[in-house]
């Protein structure tokens, strides 16, 4: 039988019809004021030692840098200084190498896999057991929200390191009738959204491979791994197997150009990914690139909206939008487009902006004064392009780095803010009237990380799975990671994949 | 994904002031219920008087929204709470299946509004709903609704029996447009009485219909419901989807009757900073 659409039944007249609960539609928004406001909810961090000089990790020790050069280390949220972080240059950086190289030649490539194994457990569970201190740091020195560092970041940690643990002793497994062994001396430079997941992407893959390791952070973001080293030293690890440099650029220009490096692994941006692959051409050393991207998320008008509307906060208001992966292109199919933008509205403006260490709040602090005045420069351009734009009314905290959940309407693909990827909670919303347009105007980019999918018809989801090029599709949710799932790019959003068993190849030289 | 998102309102950190406005809002929004067949006027004089006045006064606690019986009890509570703010409630409609014929529903309607009661909690015909009959469903609820005359119509969907959010979310919209002033989600007689997603779905589709009319239409949900804890996390579910406007017991109620201790006792908690024993609270 078919269902009568609950639409086609009248609305009966009721009781007090214009009365105190009807009103007029210009007024019909929700409101989410000062009524039962929760009181503050600070995660504790009194307990919390940060160092007032953090040095460099080399060999197993922490050592003071050769270039003795320091920079600090700015809490994004109320910009007070946290720490002094030594500044690597190109002698501290071949130090690290050389231990790193010492190390995989006497020690890490020599002992069998399952002992490697044993340490890669070891440094999960030891991370499980300081996870609560440990996603304070990160929201402390990145600025992300407590409520994302404890339960998405640390986890993801903890999780990596036990799945390539697992690995560990299967390698010959992972690829039948083929020998495996590991490269050597990787170098590896990671960003500044999630710095301990990064990290973790990064080192577990290449340990349980049998690589060393000379680890970069970005330098706005470097305490949380220098307390992964004091973790590395706690579970016993070979010293010189894992070596951290810390510093900014010039660094990381030390590390990509070192001569005795085997493997470059980079995760950041598309511009500076460029530089490594020309730097690199014609050389020994293998490379994968983790880039940028501008990711379409994209709703089909037989979608449940609300779960789409979830989908999209999500999927661009997930750590302030620092995400690679995020879904900053919105497409929505014309017919639901009005339905879909006033739950946006009413949604962003639930969101809870402030205090990354209150367990309550949802959007934290932009990562640095640098980034902000990115997102402000794009979101300029967007106004002067004509593109209008609808933003939380949430109240920015005086000090530190903040920019309000918020979104574009009347984007077409030639505005700036719906090619270039702007790195913060801004999306910009698009239309479409066909999946084949949906198609077309998703891939119509140079990037291809990722992309997001939302109708209840299966069919349609295959179709449009297989002929969108990004790396990950995810069809009715967002922004979910799992360490099984390999993860990377198509275009110039990089190339190599990270997690999985694919993940391992990156590390591995097969004959 | 209707989980996840219920999930997260649970991870919302409640404290100090803003926990007692919350407990003091959950007792201000409580229907006390008591549907058991062996319910008598001694009981439901229990189940009063706690209503009006659930804790000693120093703790400024107010009174619960009202106190929901069967039909031949309505009299006898009307007894009880007709000098209070107190209303009263009555389940109607063949509670809890719903299935008698439509004309006794009617009288047993007009019965329980004749005995003073202020608001009726009637049950939607599942069976026709699943038989996909939905004019009949929409057909009984308008006339339920004007059997009510001024008593307000709170309509229970009873989601543990439709079972899925797409049901769930169609019942919701019928009730609405046939004159529902309140949906409410179980009758407690079945198991899952309420859960947070599926009063999310509802609190979506009752954000949805004042978009479509500029109407704010009430939400019960009812039955297993125990801890102050989750229902805080109800109110905050509540405060997110629909906003401030809903944060009175005129568009929101707990059917519940063990809540209310529980909830009191955090009330003690909060503003005596220690715990009392249960033999300090008077059972409803």
């Amino acid at each position: 039988m078919p269902r009568r659409k609950p639409t086609q039944l009248t609305i009966l007249a009721r009781n007090g019809e214009g009365g105190e609960h009807s009103i007029a539609k210009r007024d019909r928004s929700l409101d989410f004021g000062e009524r039962w406001s929760y009181a503050p909810a600070p995660e504790a961090h009194s307990y919390i030692r940060l160092r007032d000089r953090y040095q460099l990790f080399i060999n197993g020790k922490f050592v003071a840098p050769k270039s003795g050069e320091y920079f600090d280390s700015v809490n994004p949220a109320t910009e007070e200084k946290l720490a002094e972080i030594a500044e690597a240059n190109a002698k501290d950086v071949d130090l690290a190498v050389k231990a790193a190289r010492r190390a995989h030649k006497n020690v890490w490539s020599k002992i069998p896999g399952r002992e490697r194994g044993k340490f890669l457990f070891r440094i999960a569970r030891l991370i499980q057991e300081k996870a609560r201190e440990l996603a304070v740091l990160e929201s402390m020195d990145g600025g992300k929200t407590i409520k994302e560092s404890r339960d998405v970041d640390l986890p993801l940690v903890a999780a990596h390191f036990f799945y390539y643990a697992g690995w560990a002793d299967k390698l010959e497994y992972a690829f039948p009738g083929q020998k495996v062994r590991s490269l050597g001396v990787a170098g590896q430079i990671i960003p500044w959204n999630f710095p301990l997941l990064m990290a973790a992407w990064k080192l577990a893959p290449a340990l349980a491979c049998g690589n060393t390791c000379v680890l970069k952070p970005a330098e706005t973001t470097s305490i949380t791994a220098l307390h992964l080293a004091e973790i590395l030293q706690e579970a016993e690890l070979p010293d010189g197997v894992v070596n951290i440099v810390t510093g900014a650029g010039e660094t990381g220009s030390a590390v990509v150009n070192h001569p005795d490096i085997d493997k470059i692994a980079f995760t950041g941006s598309t511009e500076v990914g460029k530089r490594i692959a020309t730097a690199l051409a014609g050389t020994k050393k293998k490379l994968t690139l983790e880039l940028g991207g501008k990711a379409a998320n994209i709703i089909f008008d037989d979608a449940p909206i609300d779960q789409a509307v979830e989908g999209i906060v999500a999927g661009i208001y997930f750590n302030q939008g620092h995400v690679c992966c995020a879904g900053s292109r919105l497409f929505v199919q014309e017919s639901i487009f009005p339905s879909v933008i006033r739950r946006l509205r009413d949604r962003i403006s639930t969101l809870r902006l402030g205090n990354p260490l209150d367990k309550n709040t949802d959007i934290g602090a932009i990562n640095s004064r640098a980034q902000l005045d990115k997102i402000c420069e794009l979101v300029d351009s967007g106004l002067q392009q004509g593109a209008e734009l609808v933003q939380s009314r949430a109240r920015l905290p005086a000090k530190g780095y903040w920019y309000p959940p918020s979104f574009f309407t009347g984007v077409t693909a030639s505005h700036r803010v719906a090619q270039e990827e702007i790195f913060g909670p801004v999306l910009s919303v698009m239309t479409f009237r066909t999946p084949e347009e949906a198609i077309a105007r998703a891939n119509n980019t140079p990037y291809g990380l990722s992309a997001g999918v939302w109708t209840d018809k299966g069919s349609k989801i295959f179709k449009l799975v297989n002929q969108l090029r990004a790396g990950v599709v995810w069809a009715n949710t967002y922004n979910k990671f799992d360490p099984s799932s390999p993860f990377g790019g198509y275009k110039e959003s990089g190339f190599g994949r990270e997690g999985g068993r694919h993940g391992l190849l990156p590390y591995l030289k097969l004959s | 994904m209707a989980e996840e998102r219920a999930a997260a309102f649970t991870h919302r950190s409640i404290k100090t002031s803003a926990k007692l406005e919350g407990l003091k809002l959950i007792v201000s929004t409580t229907d006390l219920t008591t549907l058991e067949g062996s319910d008598t006027p001694g009981r439901v004089a229990f189940l009063c008087r706690k209503a009006m006045q659930p804790l000693h006064p120093r703790y400024e606690v107010p009174n619960c929204a009202a106190v929901c019986v069967y039909p031949n009890l309505v009299r006898i509570a009307k007894k009880f709470l007709e000098q209070s703010t107190v209303k009263v409630a009555s389940v109607a409609t063949a509670f809890p299946a719903g299935l008698m014929p439509a004309k006794l529903k009617r009288q047993e309607v007009r019965a329980a509004v004749r005995d003073g009661a202020d608001e009726i909690d009637m049950v939607i015909n599942r069976a026709n709903f699943l038989a996909g009959e939905y004019e009949r469903v929409f057909d009984q609820i308008a006339a339920t609704k004007e059997a009510c005359g001024a008593a307000h119509l709170k309509v229970i969907l009873e989601t543990g029996e439709l079972q899925t959010y797409d049901n769930v979310r169609l019942a919701s919209e019928i009730a609405m447009r046939a004159g529902a002033d309140f949906i409410k989600t179980s009758t407690g007689k079945i198991s899952p009485a309420a859960t947070m997603s599926v009063t999310l779905v509802m609190l979506e589709a009752i954000r949805d219909y004042f978009y479509e009319t500029g109407i704010r239409i009430g939400m019960k949900p009812a039955g297993g419901i125990r801890t102050a804890k989750e229902a805080l996390a109800y109110l905050v579910m509540l405060k997110e989807t629909l906003g401030d406007a809903w944060l009175t017991p005129d568009l929101f109620r707990f059917g519940a009757s063990t809540l209310l201790n529980d909830v009191l006792m955090q009330v003690v908690r909060v503003v005596d900073a220690n715990y009392q024993s249960a033999d300090y609270f008077s059972l409803p």
